[in-house]
């Protein structure tokens, strides 16, 4: 974990309620996809916990939903706003497990801590597949970015709008991978359990106090042991997670 | 040159800041990004007889200026505290802590605080009969004034070390428990714990947090808690040890002018991991600024 002031240098809407915002600054305490953020609000008492997107050797790459009254903050925030952020938070995704022909797979706003990870993945020379889960076309983001990667991507809706109607799950069902690594809400985790046919890495939210295991306040049971999902998560291991 | 130190029942620490118990872990997350001996001490994780998970999530709702938790004790037992958790701590923090203690009976109050009395490097027992997140026992001990003297009185006849008793506000009258306290031999005074509060998600018309109530910290709560420890210190003679919500080395002098021998500093933790360590770098500025050379000579100057 690190503290530091960083700068706006892009805060765009990609879709509806959903924003891509890059912070100008030290990002040598991102060390594995999956790991995420802790931003400090003007007015707001607890900071916003908000996943890494992607980061290079100068800035850091988040897309956050508005959720509520801080993230709709957000979105006003001009470029060249000096944030506080603590950065490197949390364990992220282990790649080294991956196999030939990992899949990935995203709902909604659980989609961009795997966006790092299909960059890693191809750059090791591995084949992803990647399940990018929508409730509708209207709030559809980075499809075109994840196929520019190289991977092969795949969509559902809910709605139908786009893509196969109905979930990740309904596409997942019919693919041959090696692992997994998903990120989404708590329901879609738990169908992609259901049917997995390998081991695999889920992610996991919980409101936060602090986001870097001092208060206690996002602890869960797991098969290992309690475990915080700000320090020693978000991302659990398949075989040790308790439903 | 100023001074910094105080003397808590004749402990001399360097200076009077010490993180309070349930936000600060054992020290390691903290130590990762600061040296944390510069801490006066340190307030350990309510530790309790048996290991706890805690109450379910959600277990924080976020206020203005602060926020509710409803942790609930989660700990590993005092047994694990002792055969891990000091030793690893140990290797990060070289001076002695504060243990604080939390039970469900008077016998649980005993039996955790004589199992720490051995421990060399526990300097005093905070004994927490105020926490609001726990049924049938925490509060329920602070909030009679018969009650926290028995709690007092089993634990002070388990330990030589000093006993400093932590009262919750959740009470018509903190004076009576505080002299209840000090009556049944309590070396000290702890004190403010979490006020009772509530959050409701206009969305789902449910509480926030999932045990529906949690203890509101921070910042908006640090005038109750600054006004309880003036109305103790006017009757009790034990030192106190004053927190809620304090931030910055001005809240430190003035939780001092009411009553306050040494402070803690809770939620601040939580949102600026650094807090403590700022608020003792900034300390002898702010005290010079305000004529202090010595800052023990200000404890309860405001009476």
């Amino acid at each position: 974990m690190k503290q530091g002031i960083y700068t706006i240098s892009e805060n765009t809407r990609l879709a509806e309620g959903i924003y891509r915002m890059v912070l100008s600054g030290d990002s040598s305490a991102c060390t594995a996809p999956g790991q995420f953020i802790n931003i400090k609000l003007d007015g707001f008492y607890l900071r916003r916990p908000i996943s890494v997107c992607d980061w290079d050797e100068s800035s850091i790459t988040i897309i956050y939903k508005v959720l509520g009254r801080g993230t709709e903050m957000m979105t006003s925030l001009p470029l060249g706003t000096e944030l506080d952020v603590l950065t490197g938070l949390g364990n992220g995704y282990d790649l080294s497990k991956s196999g030939d022909k990992p899949l990935l797979i995203g709902g909604g706003v659980g989609i961009p801590p795997l966006y790092n990870a299909c960059r890693q993945l191809i750059a090791q020379g591995k084949k992803p597949t990647v399940i990018l889960g929508f409730n509708s076309s209207a709030d559809m983001f980075y499809v075109d970015e994840f196929a520019a990667l190289g991977a092969d991507v795949l969509i559902s809706s809910a709605d139908g709008s786009v893509g196969v109607k109905g979930f990740v799950t309904d596409v997942m069902k019919d693919l041959d991978y090696t692992y997994f690594y998903t990120c989404g809400p708590t329901a879609m985790l738990k169908a992609i359990d259901a049917i997995a046919k390998t081991s695999g890495e889920l992610s996991f939210e919980e409101r936060m106090g602090c986001g870097f295991g001092a208060c206690m306040g996002c602890s869960c049971k797991t098969k290992y042991g309690n475990k915080r999902i700000c320090k020693d998560g978000p991302v659990l291991v398949r075989e040790e997670i308790v439903w | 040159m100023v001074n910094t130190k105080v003397n808590l029942s004749g402990w001399e620490i360097d200076n009077p800041v010490i993180p309070a118990s349930g936000t600060f872990g054992y020290g390691y997350e903290f130590a990762d990004i600061y040296d944390i001996n510069c801490l006066g001490s340190f307030s350990i994780k309510g530790t309790t007889l048996s290991p706890r998970f805690g109450n379910p999530t959600p277990r924080i709702a976020e206020c203005q200026r602060g926020l509710i938790n409803s942790v609930g004790l989660q700990n590993p037992g005092v047994e694990a505290v002792i055969a891990h958790e000091l030793p690893e701590l140990k290797k990060v923090f070289n001076k002695k802590v504060v243990a604080n203690v939390s039970g469900f009976s008077i016998e649980e109050y005993a039996k955790t605080c004589a199992a720490l009395d051995k421990e060399e490097q526990v300097a005093i027992l905070e004994v927490n009969i105020s926490c609001p997140n726990v049924h049938n026992g925490g509060m329920a001990f602070g909030t009679d004034p018969i009650a926290a003297a028995e709690v007092t009185a089993a634990v002070k006849e388990v330990t030589t070390k000093p006993v400093y008793m932590k009262l919750s506000p959740n009470v018509t009258d903190i004076v009576a428990i505080a002299k209840a306290c000090e009556e049944a031999g309590a070396d000290g005074i702890s004190m403010i714990n979490t006020l009772l509060g509530m959050r409701i998600d206009l969305g789902s018309r449910k509480s926030v947090v999932a045990n529906k109530m949690g203890g509101f910290s921070g910042p908006a709560i640090f005038p109750v808690a600054v006004r309880m420890v003036y109305q103790v210190y006017e009757a009790v003679k034990v030192p106190i040890i004053g927190m809620g919500g304090i931030s910055t080395a001005e809240d430190v002098i003035e939780m001092m002018l009411a009553g306050a021998t040494a402070i803690e500093v809770g939620a601040a933790n939580l949102v600026d991991p650094c807090a403590c360590k700022d608020i003792i770098t900034s300390l002898p500025a702010v005290m010079e600024k305000y004529k202090i050379k010595i800052l023990s000579d200000i404890i309860g100057g405001a009476h």
